[in-house]
This record gives structure tokens, C-alpha cells and sequence, in this order.
């Protein structure tokens, strides 16, 4: 109730008299394009937890949701409708928005937004159900060589990490297989996996972190340029000979429309990488199974920057 | 029986506290137009953070139960659905409240409410390995043919004829594809950015229901000075008792349907009440009443929406997968307290699981006292003249439009369907199918997309959705019912000549 009463008070007062001096001095809110129990959503409210804290931003950041069209609705309206006063943040999921406006249809671009702060970094990762017959990615390259255009497997959606991964798994390893866009995210595709409706799928490595905990799936490789922490018995698809970078990672983190005062922006993003850096965030995500990855303002922006060159390099073809 | 061991978890001073604090606070939230299940227990996630996992869980179950239990209120004395689930309450609850049974229907409702909530824990407590392989077998054709049987209960909807219940039907699927469409990203139908999000379910259900009844409450206070006053009438709390057992029929489909469209994923709690309600007007030798405020209805429609929540969280618990929005928010819940649920969660942490489900079944039971108390105020909200009345609802509906996502374009679209909807009326159709056809179109459409696209690497669509017992079945069950519904409404025109 009190998140909705201090969004509710934000909507209601006026704009006048804002001076970034006293920045913040109302209630911050941050937009996730992804629906209220979803990964970006759960990620967001913890690193956002010490936020209220006076040596932090010194004011509370309450989450709303837009969700729709794996993110494409959010991010549109957070290009178009946000005020650009710092009082509105978003969160930010790469490769998902670059590649969503290399394929066009939607009134954003990388330059659209101004990065704050990455918060965390979730590579995609091939699965198969626990009774597959497929044991690592050279079983699914032999069976997908085999029956061009039948292996079924699973994602997110179009133009998402987990689609990217796609693209470049077949790309490497030349070969044609039916990837599959769910709806409903990463629990939808993961369902289809668990269930036996497709043999295999992309997913999240947090999400496959759980899953596999959980007895219900095979992890057979990470789209990352290094093995991950939570998996370190995983290879990554470069150890399988597979030519695939870490352009799939998902990268989040937050950032505010193009427009917003640069002072507001300096100030942000000194503070955020901090409350990010804070020990009841770090203890939060771990317990998650969420890799934290947190980089400065810089860092990101040079990130975007490469990602837009790869990404249209790899969607030019399609 | 692992459960009664747990019991003394939940009846320590905190845990109780929690237990009726969340309830009281679930009904209340779940009365408010606006407040679903899904955004209540949202709002309640940040809080568990400060509470241990056992607390926080409690809170999060007590809140879940007693929403959904809530939203009837509002159905039953405003005809405003508090949630999609609650839409077939209001067909039959607020007749009866404009009758002066409005203490009657609340009674009734939170009965069924409680009994089928039981039923539907109890199946989550001694069924759930079963269960969880029953919630996979539904793959993309057998939830897409399950939509379709949503889409042929339309026809037989509150509507006087077939004809104009599904017409509505399709006024609502039509809205659905509104917006971005989810898998190809493509626009449909955005002819202002406002609408690029589509149209959002829940502002959608207040504009419906809510502002026809608005503007006929206004209009009324303008020309008709003697505006006739809804009464409540006390009505014993033991007779209600008693009605609901004798309308054990009712209680029964609605318990049953509601418990088997909550456990399979993706189509979750919102139209267990219907399909109840229209399964048990069919077997029911009274048809003619439903709708006009007969009980059988609101305890069918009340049943079903309770006994959903148990099931709904078998694949949740056993297999991480959410089958609902609200599951979905609960997922986080438990994650952030780093409990994964899987197989081995009832073994890994029976201490936080066993004390969270039990206090499932204590808040079913809290949740009908209280909310029985709730009702004894009926009377006091049908004391408000009807053009204070019109001024509250108005508010509430606005405010529950801007709530959802904090956008005044919600609320825009809320009034613009309701106009629409005024209209309508007037013509003889109805909100209800209109609104089921809302969240059936994407059901039906993302399902059919899936799958088709699976079955191009197969065999082909031919054979991935008309083969196989599970696809023939529920192809037959969606066939038998829209036989039924033009049969019955064949021989009623012919009675009637």
C-alpha cells in the first residue's frame, strides 16, 4: 500500500520548482518492461531495496510494471510518455531493446536512453529435459544435422537474449533447427522444456540454475565468454567449439530517457553502482541464484556501443 | 499427514497476527475494483523481505486466499467484479442484492468460498505428485482447445440468445488483439500510442461493469426523484449454511471445475468461475433462474474461484512453474527468501512449506468469519443514496484503472469501453461474455501460435491438434456444449410459441 500511495503522490504533484539540487526529494520510480514476477522484476525490487537509505539515494524507488510484447510496450512508453526529470527510471534488458530497434516497429533506439547503472548480467544457457538423450551441444548439433529444421527448442520471444543465443547456435554450427517463441517468458518457455513439448530450449542461467537444482532439467552450455560461478561445471559453447560470444548475456540494469538533466544523470550514476554494492543486495541476489555484474555509467554506455555493432551485424540477415 | 505436524508453526502469536492482519487486509484489498489477487500479493512481496521465510509466506497465502474471497463483495453489492475471477458472481450475487438478498448472496459466497478453498488445499496437501504430471500434460493444443471451451460456454452466457452472447464473445476477442501482439511484436489496431499496451484486463473489467451501472444510477437520480432503494435484509448466517448444502450440486461442479482449471498452467483462476457457473446451470434442473439471482449460481461461481488457489499452486511448488500471474509474484516471494521450489522443496524446507499451506486452510476458515462479518455492513452500503453511490463508484473505478500500472491511459480506455458498453445494453448484450472473450483471445491465439509452430517441425497441425485422447476429448467436451446451449435454446423458443 505505501509504494502505491507515494506513486499515486508522485502522479499527483506538480512540476514546478524542481531544482536538481535537492534531487531526489520525492519518491523515485523505476519502470520494469517485464510483468511483477518475472526476472527483471524480482532483480529490480532487490537491488532497489537500500535505495531509502540516507547515505544511498535518500529516497525510496518503487517498481511499476508495464509489461507487453517481450518488453517493446515499456520501453515505448518509456521513450515517448516518461518525464525526463530523474523522478522516472527504467530498467534496461540487453541485447532485448537493441535488437528490438534494429528490427524496427518500435519508437526507440539505443539513443534514446541515457544508462545509469548495470546491475546484473544473466547469460542464456541450453537445456533439454532430464530424460533427454542429449548430453552436450555436439548430441543437438549431430541430431539437428540429421533433421534439418526439427529440433524443436524454446525461448523467450523474438528478438530477446534468448533468441540471439538461437541465432548464433545455429549460425556456428551451421545447421537449421525450429526455435520456438513462448509467451509468458522465461517460465513459459522453461514449462515447455520440463514438459516435453519441445527438446530443448534457451533459458536464463538463473532460472536454469533452479531448475536444475530442482531435478527437472540438463544444463548443456552457457552463451558466455567465460564459465559462470553458479555453474562451473558447464561449458561454455566456445569449449564445444560452438563460435558463440557473450552477445546473448542478458545485461540489466537502470537508466532514464534521453533529456534528463546531466546533473541529475552525474549524480545517479555515482550513487547507484553503491547501492547496488550493498551487502543486503549482494547477500539477496546470491540466495536468488542471480549473478550480480554491476558497471558504471562509462562501462555501459561502451557495452550498448559494441552490442549495437554485433547485433546488427547478426540481424542484418534476417 | 505430514501437515498436522506443522501445525504449531502457525499458531505462534506472530504467525497468527500475520495470518489475520494479511486476511482482513486481503478482503479488503480484494473488495477494492482494481486490487486483484496478483497486484495484492505484489504489493505485500516487499514487506516479506523484512519477515522470516515462514512469516512472509504465511502473509503472502493468508493475502492470496482472502482476495479472491473478497472480490465477490464488490461483485455482489456494486456488480464491479473486485477480480476477472469474480465476473460470474456478479451475474446472479448482485441480482440477488437488488432483491434485498445482498447479506444473503455475501453469506452464500464466502460458504462456498470456504468450502471450495478446503477442497482445493486438501488437494494440494495429498495429491500434489499426481497432480503436477496431470498439470503437464497440457501442452499448447490442449490449452488452446480449452480456451475454445471457454469461448463455447460464451454462448450460453447471461445472454438472451446464443446469437448475441457469442457476438459479444467476439467484441471481446476482437479488443484482445489490441496493442502489440506478444510473439512477432507486430502492431495491431494501435491507432493512438495509448493503446500500444493493449487493452489491460482489469480496467477493462471495472469500465464494463462498473460505468453502465453509473450512468444508469446518475440518469435515474435526474428523472426519477423517487428513486427506489436497494434494502438488506438480515438474513441468518444458519440458514445460509444450510441453503448451501442443500445446493450441493452447485457446490460440487463448482469445487471440481475450479479445482481442475486451476492446477493446469496458463489459464489460471480467471474463468474457473465461469466455466462453474455455466457447468452448473446445465446440470441443474432449474436453468431458467440463473441469472436471476438465484443461489446456485453465486455458490457454483464463488466455489470454483476458491478451490482454484490450492491447485494452482501444484505446478508452483513441485515443478517452479507459475500457472497463474499470481503464482508467478509468489515464485519471487520464495526466491528471494532463496527457497526454490521443486520436488524436493517438501523435503528440503517442510518447515517453511507445511506451516505456509496450513495456513492456507486456517485462512479459508478466517476468511469466512471475517468476510461473514463483512456482510452484516451490507445493509450500511445499501443505505447510500444511489447518486452518492454513482459518485463512490465512479472514484473507486477511476482510481482502480490508474492503479494497475499508475497510467491515466487506462483510465481513459475504462471510460471509453464503458460508454460503449452503455450502449450495448441497451441492445441486449452483455458485459460477462464480452469480458471472457478478453482473456480467451490470447489464450486461444498465443496457444494456437505455439503450437502450430511446433507441429511445422512435426508431423504437421493436422495432426499436433486433432490427435491424441486429451485433444479429442476436450474437442468433444467444447462440441457437446455448444450443442447443448442452441438445443436448449431451440426448445425454449418452441415451449414459448
Amino acid at each position: 500500500m505505501k509504494k502505491l500511495l507515494a506513486a499515486l503522490a508522485i502522479s499527483l504533484m506538480s512540476f514546478g520548482g524542481m531544482a536538481a539540487a535537492d534531487y531526489p526529494d520525492r519518491p523515485v520510480l523505476l519502470m520494469v518492461s517485464y510483468g511483477a514476477g518475472g526476472a527483471t522484476d524480482f532483480q529490480a525490487r532487490i537491488v532497489t531495496i537500500p535505495a531509502g537509505n540516507e547515505d544511498q539515494l535518500g529516497m525510496p524507488i518503487a517498481i511499476i510494471n508495464k509489461p507487453g510484447a517481450g518488453g517493446r510496450v515499456g520501453w515505448n512508453w518509456f521513450a515517448t510518455e516518461a518525464e525526463a526529470d530523474g523522478y522516472t527510471l527504467g530498467a534496461y534488458n540487453i541485447p532485448h531493446f537493441i535488437a528490438q530497434s534494429i528490427k524496427g516497429g518500435v519508437d526507440y533506439s539505443k539513443d534514446s536512453f541515457e544508462p545509469i547503472a548495470n546491475w546484473g548480467a544473466d547469460p542464456a544457457v541450453f537445456i533439454v529435459g532430464k530424460d533427454s538423450a542429449f548430453n552436450s551441444m555436439a548430441d543437438v548439433v549431430a541430431y539437428a544435422k540429421e533433421n534439418p529444421g526439427k529440433l524443436t527448442f524454446s525461448g523467450a520471444g523474438l528478438f530477446v537474449g534468448h533468441h540471439i543465443a538461437a541465432l548464433q547456435i545455429e549460425k556456428a554450427a551451421g545447421v537449421k533447427m525450429a526455435y520456438i517463441p513462448t509467451k509468458g517468458g522465461g517460465a513459459a518457455a522453461m514449462k515447455a522444456v520440463i514438459a516435453g513439448d519441445v527438446l530443448g530450449g534457451v533459458n536464463n542461467l538463473s532460472d536454469a540454475f533452479r531448475a536444475r537444482e530442482a531435478g527437472n532439467i540438463k544444463i548443456l552450455g552457457v552463451a558466455d565468454l567465460e564459465r559462470n560461478e553458479f555453474l562451473p561445471d558447464v561449458p561454455t559453447m566456445k569449449e564445444q567449439g560452438l563460435d558463440v560470444d557473450n552477445s546473448s548475456v542478458n545485461f540489466r540494469g537502470i537508466m532514464v530517457p534521453k533529456g534528463t538533466p546531466q546533473e541529475i544523470i552525474d549524480n545517479l550514476a555515482a550513487v547507484v553502482p553503491k547501492m547496488f554494492e550493498h551487502k543486503r543486495v549482494k547477500q539477496r541476489m546470491k540466495a536468488g541464484g542471480s549473478p550480480l555484474h554491476i558497471m558504471t555509467r562509462d562501462e555501459v554506455l561502451a557495452m550498448w556501443e559494441a552490442r549495437q555493432k554485433t547485433l546488427e551485424e547478426l540481424l542484418a540477415g534476417l | 499427514m505430514e501437515f498436522l505436524f506443522h501445525f504449531g508453526e502457525v499458531f505462534t502469536l506472530t504467525s497468527m497476527l500475520l495470518l489475520i492482519g494479511g486476511t482482513i487486509g486481503g478482503l479488503i484489498l480484494g473488495a477494492t475494483p482494481g486490487l486483484s489477487p496478483t497486484m495484492a500479493v505484489a504489493l505485500l512481496i516487499p514487506f516479506t523481505f523484512q519477515l522470516e521465510a515462514v512469516h512472509g509466506l504465511i502473509l503472502l497465502g493468508a493475502a492470496y486466499t482472502s482476495t479472491v474471497a473478497g472480490g465477490a463483495v464488490s461483485a455482489i453489492l456494486l456488480k464491479i467484479p473486485g477480480a476477472p475471477a469474480n465476473i460470474a458472481t456478479t451475474l446472479d450475487g448482485h441480482t440477488m442484492a437488488k432483491k434485498g438478498q445482498g447479506a444473503r448472496a455475501l453469506q452464500l459466497s464466502f460458504i462456498a468460498s470456504l468450502f471450495g478453498g478446503l477442497f482445493g488445499v486438501f488437494l494440494l496437501i495429498f495429491l500434489t505428485p499426481v497432480l503436477a504430471q496431470w498439470a503437464l500434460a497440457f501442452s499448447y493444443s490442449h490449452t488452446f482447445w480449452l480456451a475454445i471451451i471457454g469461448v463455447a460456454v460464451i454462448g450460453s452466457l447471461e445472454s438472451s440468445s446464443v446469437v448475441k452472447g457469442l457476438l459479444s464473445g467476439c467484441i471481446g476477442m476482437w479488443l484482445a488483439t489490441i496493442g502489440f501482439d506478444d510473439i512477432q511484436g507486430a502492431k495491431r489496431f494501435v491507432f493512438h500510442p495509448a493503446l500500444s499496451g493493449g487493452i489491460n484486463i482489469i480496467p477493462a473489467l471495472i469500465g464494463l461493469f462498473a460505468i453502465p451501472q453509473v450512468i444508469s444510477m446518475f440518469a435515474k437520480g435526474r428523472f426519477d426523484t423517487s428513486v427506489e432503494q436497494i434494502t438488506v435484509e438480515k438474513h441468518p448466517i444458519g440458514e445460509a449454511f444450510r441453503e448451501v448444502f442443500r445446493r450441493f450440486r452447485a457446490l460440487g461442479v463448482g469445487t471440481v471445475v475450479g479445482s481442475i482449471i486451476g492446477l493446469i498452467p496458463g489459464v489460471g483462476g480467471q474463468i474457473a468461475g465461469l466455466v462453474a457457473y455455466d457447468q452448473s446451470k446445465k446440470f441443474s434442473p432449474e436453468k431458467a433462474k440463473f441469472g436471476t439471482g438465484h443461489s446456485e449460481g453465486v455458490i457454483a461461481a464463488e466455489s470454483a474461484n476458491n478451490a482454484m488457489v490450492g491447485p494452482s499452486l501444484v505446478p508452483l511448488l513441485t515443478l517452479s512453474i507459475p500457472g497463474s500471474p499470481t503464482a508467478a509474484v509468489l515464485l519471487g516471494g520464495l526466491i528471494i527468501h532463496g527457497i526454490f521450489p521443486g520436488p524436493k522443496l517438501f523435503d528440503t524446507y517442510p518447515e517453511v512449506i507445511w506451516p505456509f499451506i496450513n495456513s492456507m486452510l486456517l485462512g479459508q476458515i478466517l476468511m469466512c468469519v471475517f468476510g461473514i462479518y463483512i456482510a452484516s455492513f451490507a445493509a450500511r452500503v445499501a443505505q447510500v443514496p444511489q447518486s452518492v453511490m454513482a459518485a463512490i463508484v465512479l472514484g473507486l473505478a477511476v482510481y482502480g484503472s490508474f492503479a494497475v500500472q499508475q497510467s491515466m491511459n487506462d483510465v481513459y480506455v475504462m471510460a471509453a469501453l464503458g460508454a460503449m458498453m452503455f450502449f450495448l445494453e441497451r441492445f441486449g448484450f452483455s458485459a460477462a461474455p464480452l469480458v471472457l472473450g478478453l482473456i480467451l483471445g490470447p489464450i486461444a491465439e498465443s496457444n494456437f501460435v505455439t503450437g502450430n509452430q511446433i507441429s511445422l517441425a512435426q508431423d504437421g497441425p493436422a495432426v499436433y491438434f486433432l490427435t491424441g485422447t486429451l485433444n479429442l476429448t476436450l474437442i468433444a467436451i467444447a462440441v457437446v456444449s455448444i450443442g447443448y446451449s442452441l438445443w436448449s435454446e431451440i426448445s425454449a423458443r418452441r415451449a414459448a410459441s
